[in-house]
């Protein structure tokens, strides 16, 4: 969930109005934001490098407020505000409009050398627009919070932002070979070619983060200007000389991306947001973008959509009894300008080209929802009438845990991850022969694979615990995961769980006869008596690495092998840094259903 | 004399009443009392010294050679002469000394330690030639139940005293009370173990059937692509996720299915602007390390939206979860996750928040309040929270919501059923209710057995105990 810090005068200054902090912590929570935090610069300074470091900060509060991940238009103070006040029903949304220039329209020429690698953009232009310190930094923070969220930090879109007034268009979008790439990036004070620019960044704290989108292609996107002026290479960096400042009058943007989609939305959401501040409010103008095939498109597009949800539809969802009037309106106070037409059960929505996150009548219904205020709705209970099924491995668990502490095991809880070491090496085993699934991604050694066997997890639990007095008698019941080459299943992944039972005796000596007794009894529980034949149990003579010589034996039960049980070998013993002798049991309890 | 430990046996009959009075001298050791008697070490050596001298190496063979030579030098009583033709000589010093050694033994034998100062005395006995005796006696006086005939209390009913009768005669001595007992030998189930079985009660109790959700692996298909979750994801992220590299990829997926989830991602459809990205089959056969149990849910209901006609159903799970995350105190790889399923035709919001009434309700929390939140496969969705009279806050215990369409829909379920569903961690609950601030004193194998020795059963309805100082994410 993005989190927006805004300075919380400037915020009440904007809602015409203030609030203590629990009152606006309840405006947050019914209108579905978290005030998540209230600090100041100071605070966050002090409390990430010292006292010290913080002593010039500002003191200026700041509200820390998190928003749905799929709201982009609450992103930034100007949208929060709207949005705000438009709940409130304090001012009517504004209609953003897209215009045309007097004179020429900026046009971005997308050459096919992109194809490969950034294919796509899109640009507007903002006139005559007028900044602030705070609005100029509203605005830089909103492009930083949407290249974290929806431009999925850059690699999806990147957003370039420049001082029209310092180009001339008509502008080119192409790729090309790092070393052809030549020129003065933001913050630097020469040309470097885009080779040593890559070599530079990666110690950048901030922009290192970002090289491995291009890093390796053989071109870089760039974007020129009609006298060669580079504007940005994305998406890394802009060029120095467009850079805008809080005096910057004239902004052209251009998104450049790998999602066409997200591309337009990122646009619309930054026109929307900061044509508040041009002169003519809410206006943006218009760019050409034309593509390698030719064909030439008109941004941003701004698009309001119209959609029709029937009224009942949206009380029978909800679980309300609202007239289609009074659901219109709670419609508008979010943002979706709605009114009731046609038999007077429908209602028409108007989707604002800031609300990229409704593309289905459920969010609709949401929205209504929310407006009517969730905890105003009368809980009910479900008619469902059905009758509860435990899941038979999960009973047949349950019942054996209780009676496996009534034997004297105290159950413990253990991690189904573990390292390969955990599995293998320490078992006397090759990793090859687990049949063990490996994780691609593990941030440390204690996540290389699922668990194939429970033995480690415990045999860890008591070496956390040598201090307890002996003996220690302890059993888990819980999942293992074994590759699985059986195809037959449709939604086959490749790999299996099997239900484990696994026990374990530690003491001064290493009491097989009581993890035999154990065994025994689990078979008096599951009614297996003992016997060769084929309803009964036995155990036979077997060799295993984890085992000592001769002290091993393989558990058959209703004719199959169900798993192993002995004392187990002093290198097991001592790998797992214990100093006692132990006997341990592990059975497939999956048979016994 | 009486033999000291019969008086507090007595004295706990309260026959007699016995005070302890200690009293404390000086004594000399055996080694101070030869001393006392033949004279210190260094004094013996150097009385062993003739005028001529004597050879170092037949000195060190004397009794109190060894000890008595370092002291005499050290008291400049004698020398040594290492120039001498057959290897060094002592020789005397002084022709007298005074043994004060000796004399000072002799004050202590005599009963005079204390004419002796602090420091003489500490000095002999860092020697080990004096020690101090602590002598304990008890005053012994009569009690309040004095009697001169005394019975011996018996301590235990017999099996003789009850054939015979004899127990009705016998006085029995009193037990004590505040002493312990002694624990059963016993096994014990794990806490959070206790809370899931608690939970799944609650889901029985409701009417819920528990779903199949044995399989640690699956494909992202199941995991996201099934929830209408877009490929780009965050949460399809290698930061967030553990993905498999053997077996790196699901071979089988039901491909009607599969199309109809591509369609929708891709184009939209089923009423929706679907999300247009170019949706990629090889993304959906990546196979991970579940990270909700939702992906079990879109299993079971796919299998239900196969059977015709619909039939209504609840649906729950309990199990583990996977998440690569940055591990705290609140955080690990691995948990359990909570969730409750119901599809019916018609069901709304209320009806959410009705049965999440109840079934909090059922886990003791009653003051309930729903907040708009936004979770890529419901919608509507409504985080759960509660007022912690402890924490004097409202406190997020749970997610809930509606499922999408995008997701019910190219499942094959009819389109005026719903379904809510609601989920929560196992976890919080259970740390909330026995106390624990540190997720690892809870679960996996560095926990304390001692705390699964002691922990009380799991009444969820009950009175909690007392907050913990901090708050359990």
């Amino acid at each position: 969930m993005p989190t927006v810090s805004v300075k919380r005068d400037l915020l009440f200054q904007a809602l015409g109005r203030t609030y203590t902090d629990e009152e606006f912590d309840e405006l947050c929570f019914e209108f579905g934001l978290e005030l998540d935090e209230i600090t100041s610069e100071k605070e966050i300074i002090s409390k990430e490098q010292g006292n010290v470091k913080a002593a010039g900060a500002s003191d200026v509060v700041l509200y820390k407020i998190d928003v749905p991940a799929n709201r982009y238009d609450l992103l930034c103070l100007e949208g929060l505000v709207r949005g705000l006040q438009v709940f409130k029903e304090r001012i009517k949304a504004p209609v953003y409009k897209r215009v045309m220039p007097d004179g020429k329209i900026q046009k971005l020429i997308i050459t096919e050398e992109t194809a490969k690698i950034r294919p796509f953009a899109v640009a507007a232009v903002l006139r005559n627009i007028k900044f602030t310190k705070d609005r100029y930094d509203s605005f830089i923070e909103l492009q930083e919070k949407l290249h974290q969220n929806i431009c999925r930090k850059r690699a999806l879109v990147a957003i370039g932002t420049h001082d029209l007034d310092t180009l001339s268009g008509p502008f080119t979008y192409t790729a090309k070979r790092p070393s052809d790439i030549k020129f003065k990036p933001l913050n630097k004070t020469k040309e470097y070619t885009a080779c040593e620019l890559m070599n530079i960044y990666k110690t950048d704290n901030h922009l290192k983060h970002y090289l491995h989108i291009i890093e390796n292609k053989p071109l870089y996107p760039v974007i020129y200007d009609s006298n060669g002026v580079v504007l940005s290479m994305p998406p890394i960096i802009n060029g120095d000389h467009s850079r805008i400042t809080v005096n910057t009058r004239n902004i052209f943007i251009e998104c450049t991306g790998t999602d066409f989609t997200k591309a337009k939305i990122v646009l619309d959401i930054i026109v929307t947001m900061f044509s508040e501040y041009c002169e003519n409010q809410f206006t943006v103008e218009a760019a050409e973008v034309v593509f390698p095939n030719g064909k030439s498109y008109t941004f941003p597009e701004l698009a309001y959509r119209k959609e029709m949800v029937r009224a009942d539809l949206i009380n029978k969802k909800v679980g309300i009894r609202e007239t289609p009037e009074n659901l219109a309106k709670l419609l508008t106070r979010m943002y979706l300008k709605s009114e009731v037409i046609g038999d007077g059960n429908q209602i028409e929505i108007e989707i604002p080209p800031t609300r990229a996150d409704i593309i289905h009548a459920c969010d609709i219904v949401e929205d209504a929802a929310i407006a009517y205020g969730y905890n105003n709705i009368q809980m009910t209970l479900p008619k469902t009438y059905t009758i509860a099924n435990q899941f038979p491995l999960n009973k047949l668990t349950e019942l054996l845990r209780y009676d496996m502490a009534a034997a004297g095991f105290t159950e413990v809880l253990t991690f189904a991850l573990c390292s390969q070491e955990d599995i293998a090496d320490k078992l006397g085993l090759d990793i090859s022969a687990t049949k063990a699934v490996h994780i691609s991604n593990p941030k440390t050694a204690e996540f290389q694979v699922a668990r194939t066997t429970l033995l480690p997890g415990l045999l860890k639990t008591i070496a956390a615990n040598r201090k307890m007095p002996l003996p220690l008698k302890l059993f888990e019941i819980s999942d293992i995961v074994i590759k699985d080459s059986n195809t037959e299943c449709i939604q086959y992944v490749g790999a299996k769980n099997y239900r484990h039972l696994c026990a374990v005796y530690y003491n001064k000596n290493p009491g097989f006869e009581i993890i035999h007794g154990l065994l025994d009894r689990i078979m008096q529980l599951l009614d297996v008596p003992p016997g060769e034949d084929k309803g009964g149990y036995v155990i036979k003579a077997s060799e295993g690495p984890a085992f000592f010589p001769g002290r091993c034996a393989e558990i058959f039960a209703r004719g199959q092998s169900v798993g192993k049980l002995g004392v187990l070998h002093p290198d097991v013993i001592t790998k797992f840094e214990l100093t006692m002798p132990c006997s341990s049991l592990e059975i497939n309890i999956g048979p016994f259903l | 004399w009486w033999h000291v430990p019969v008086v507090p046996a007595t004295q706990e009959a309260e026959v007699i009443e016995a005070e302890l009075r200690s009293t404390k001298r000086w004594e000399l050791t055996a080694e101070g009392e030869e001393i006392a008697r033949e004279g210190s070490h260094e004094a013996r050596v150097f009385r062993s010294i003739p005028p001529e001298g004597l050879a170092q190496s037949e000195l060190m063979r004397l009794p109190s050679g060894k000890v008595g030579f370092s002291k005499a030098m050290s008291n400049k009583w004698i020398r040594v002469d290492k120039s001498a033709a057959d290897g060094p000589r002592v020789f005397r010093v002084v022709d007298s000394m005074e043994d004060e050694v000796q004399r000072r033994l002799q004050l202590v034998q005599g009963g005079q330690a204390e004419k002796l100062g602090e420091k003489e005395r500490s000095e002999l006995r860092k020697r080990k030639l004096l020690a101090e005796v602590t002598l304990k006696t008890y005053w012994v006086s009569k009690g309040s139940a004095f009697s001169t005939s005394i019975s011996k209390q018996e301590t235990e009913l017999s099996p003789e005293m009850i054939s015979s009768g004899s127990w009705r005669d016998r006085p029995f001595k009193p037990y004590n009370f505040l002493a312990h007992g002694v624990l059963p030998d016993s096994g014990h189930l794990h806490p959070l173990l206790k809370v899931r079985s608690q939970f799944r009660q609650i889901f029985l109790e409701m009417g819920f059937t528990e779903m199949p959700t044995d399989n640690f692996i699956e494909s992202s298909f199941w995991n996201f692509d099934a929830l209408f979750q877009p490929q780009q994801h965050p949460a399809r992220d290698q930061h967030d996720t553990f993905f498999l590299r053997d077996p790196a990829e699901a071979l089988q997926l039901p491909m009607d299915y599969v199309q109809r989830v591509k369609r929708t991602h891709s184009q939209g459809g089923y009423g929706s602007q679907g999300y247009k990205y170019t949706w990629k089959l090889d993304e959906a056969r990546k196979n991970l390390l579940r990270t909700h149990t939702t992906s079990a849910s879109a299993r079971a209901l796919y299998r239900l939206a196969q059977k015709k006609p619909f039939t209504p159903v609840k649906y729950f799970s309990i199990d583990r979860v996977f998440r690569n995350e940055t591990l705290d105190a609140t955080h690990l790889a691995e948990f359990h996750q909570i969730e409750g399923v119901v599809a019916d035709h018609g069901l709304t919001l209320g009806h959410l928040m009705g049965i999440l009434r109840e079934f909090f309700t059922k886990l003791g929390i009653t003051q309930l309040r729903f907040k708009p939140a936004y979770n890529p496969y419901t919608e509507p969705s409504m985080e759960v929270f509660s007022y912690h009279q402890g924490l004097k806050k409202w406190v997020e215990v749970g997610n809930s919501g509606v499922f999408r369409p995008e997701m019910l829909l190219p499942m094959g379920l009819p389109e005026n059923v719903s379904v809510i569903a609601w989920g929560l961690s196992l976890e919080r609950p259970t740390m909330i209710k026995y106390g624990i601030n540190n997720i690892r004193d809870l679960v996996g194998h560095k926990v304390n057995l001692q705390m699964v020795y002691d922990s009380p059963l799991c009444r969820l309805d009950a009175e909690p105990r007392p907050p913990p100082t901090q708050e359990a994410a």
